[in-house]
């Protein structure tokens, strides 16, 4: 069943087509691979579908709803969600504060209720508590939860921004460069790591990544980007031999 | 855990016990700075929580104070005071009937304050920085002015007389620390870390779901409610006001014991409430005449907010995050002697260098 279907969609800054007509299908389960050039427009592309700009044309459909121009949170809500390409976490706040502020969204009880600690309240709390140390314990992050979030290594940076994302209970999860600044041996990690959370949270995950190694390895399906005209997508082999693709990363003779 | 709370009970019997043997042994001049402490502890709370823990940097509690200093009074005057106080321009009879003890009345300020606060909220915060600033003082002004102008219902510029003086110490501290534990129980709860996440980090809040605009709305109602709580207990203290005491200067006090104490720090503000305010009466003497032997200062008025000027900027280039920071009192700090380590670590940081 096609989780996300992102409908022809183009945005427009003034004169510039930063992105234009793109279309992608998601199907739930499946990990999917964003990739292009510098400047090709992917990070827009994750911007329009999570909200933060309103595609100039065209529309975004999740799990068959209509959520173009919704706020970014509201669409976090529904189900889906993001790691950013320079990491943005809580940098001040511990690394358990990090994962409890993402099971926020979820939360019932009012806020009076939050201040007199209400037994549902108090009950909603305990719950999150122990779903954050699950899912901190998932992530191999046990041992460093009252650690601050800005003291972490960076590859460890890196999969707690995830797992923040994670903690929304989404069922697509879109991730920005997650293998920026790894080296080799952490990028097979991360590898492994993406792959075990989609079997564990049964999560779609779309991501943008130009270390190719990591992409050809993980992903089902690629759809490929050079100025925000989609020049290529289908399975990685297909991807690889595609000459288009070959002309826009390596120019032609 | 729990010996934390049993710590903190016995904390809080203490201070109230001493607080009750200040009662009784403090001349009224002294118990009148002691009270005063506690509104500003008030006061210097609901300004940490918008300018502090949300990160929203607004001028405006001087207008919320006013707010509701105006409902409280008005509430409790009585209606043939009121009759005396207003024989420039007579009064409007709905206000007029407008009666409530003091507890009521207070918390109508609060509630009219923090009413306000929402609505204003609408339009300002959609601003950010410097221009949410400007938005909040231009509207704490324009409050001022409003007061200055309706004189049927605030007496105008000859503002409102005869107000029961009945804030004692068992109301400016009981709501102080009713405040206290308010703004705790909210810090440590669930709105309270979502509201920090949007300090941290605006755009990363929003992606994780947090609703901007309704929890920053959240937080500029409620610190615009305990403003109001801390304007009507200002004003059942001093017994007067008028609209010249709501100015820009009063919001700058304020501010300045919340930059001093730590943006962010509950701990920081109660601490720096009660050292600026104690302050202030103590410099005292920097105004009035000094003779050095051979030469005579004759009164300069204002000299003490000279010394809080300097203080001010030393905090700012030794401690640019207040003096305590973002980090709060805790029992572990003195049970297992943390406190120790602070200056272990600080030697070796200076041994390095």
């Amino acid at each position: 069943m096609t989780i996300l279907n992102v409908d022809n969609i183009t945005m427009q800054f003034g004169g510039l087509k930063a992105v234009s007509d793109l279309k992608i299908d998601i199907s739930e389960k499946e990990i999917v691979g964003l990739i292009g050039p510098n400047g090709a427009g992917k990070t827009t592309a994750f911007n329009m579908i999570t909200g933060v700009y309103k595609p100039t044309l065209g529309n975004v459909y999740f799990k068959d709803v209509n959520i173009t121009g919704i706020k970014p949170h509201e669409i976090t809500k529904l189900g889906i969600a993001r790691t950013f390409q320079n990491i943005r976490l809580f940098k001040e706040l511990s690394v358990l504060d990090n994962v409890l502020i993402a099971n926020h969204l979820r939360l019932k009880s009012g806020i009076v209720a939050s201040v007199l600690k209400t037994p549902a309240y108090k009950k909603e709390e305990k719950h999150i508590y122990e779903k954050s140390l699950q899912l901190l314990e998932d992530v191999g992050l046990l041992d460093l939860i009252n650690e601050k979030a800005e003291n972490l290594p960076y590859g460890k940076q890196r999969r707690l921004e995830i797992a923040r994302a994670l903690a929304t209970e989404p069922q697509l999860l879109l991730l920005d460069e997650p293998a920026a600044g790894m080296n080799p041996q952490e990028s097979l990690e991360l590898m492994e790591f993406i792959r075990e959370i989609r079997d564990k949270f049964d999560i779609a995950i779309l991501m943008i990544e130009h270390h190719m190694q990591v992409i050809m390895g993980v992903c089902e399906k690629i759809y490929v980007l050079d100025y925000g005209v989609t020049i290529a997508q289908g399975s990685p082999e297909n991807i690889q031999n595609d000459p288009k693709v070959i002309e826009a990363y390596l120019g032609v003779e | 855990m729990k010996k934390h709370r049993v710590l903190t009970a016995l904390a809080v019997v203490v201070i109230i016990g001493l607080l009750g043997v200040f009662n009784l042994t403090f001349d009224s001049y002294r118990l009148r700075i002691l009270n005063l402490c506690g509104v500003y502890v008030v006061l210097g709370l609901s300004m940490n929580l918008i300018n502090g823990f949300t990160g929203l940097f607004s001028l405006g509690h001087a207008g919320f104070m006013a707010i509701g200093a105006y409902v409280s009074s008005l509430m409790t005057m009585s209606p043939e005071l009121k009759d005396t106080v207003f024989y420039a321009v007579p009064i409007n009879p709905f206000v007029k009937a407008m009666s409530a003890p003091f507890p009521i009345a207070l918390l109508m300020g609060g509630i009219a304050a923090g009413i306000l606060g929402a609505l204003i909220a609408a339009p300002i915060l959609r601003l950010k920085d410097d221009y949410l600033a400007i938005a909040t003082l231009g509207f704490s002004e324009i409050i001022r002015v409003v007061a200055t102008n309706l004189q049927s219902i605030t007496n105008g510029a000859l503002g409102l007389k005869g107000i029961d003086r009945v804030t004692n110490t068992g109301w400016s501290w009981g709501i102080a620390i009713l405040t206290i534990y308010f703004m705790k129980k909210l810090m440590d709860g669930s709105y309270g870390k979502a509201i920090l996440a949007i300090r941290e980090d605006e755009i990363a809040a929003e992606a994780m779901g947090i609703s901007l605009f309704r929890h920053k709305m959240y937080s500029f109602a409620i610190g615009a409610f305990f403003a109001g709580i801390g304007g009507g207990l200002l004003a059942h203290m001093l017994g007067t006001i008028d609209p010249l005491m709501f100015r820009f200067i009063l919001t700058f006090n304020i501010l300045l014991i919340v930059v001093l104490g730590g943006i962010g720090s509950i701990t920081g503000t109660v601490i720096s409430a009660c050292v600026v305010t104690s302050m202030m009466e103590v410099l005292r003497f920097l105004e009035g005449k000094m003779d050095f032997g051979f030469f005579e200062i004759q009164g300069i008025p204002g000299m003490r907010m000279v010394v809080f000027s300097a203080l001010l900027m030393s905090v700012i280039l030794w401690y640019p995050r207040g003096l305590m920071g973002t980090s709060e009192f805790n029992w572990d700090f003195i049970l297992e002697k943390k406190y120790l380590k602070l200056f272990k670590k600080k030697k070796t940081v200076s041994e390095e260098k």
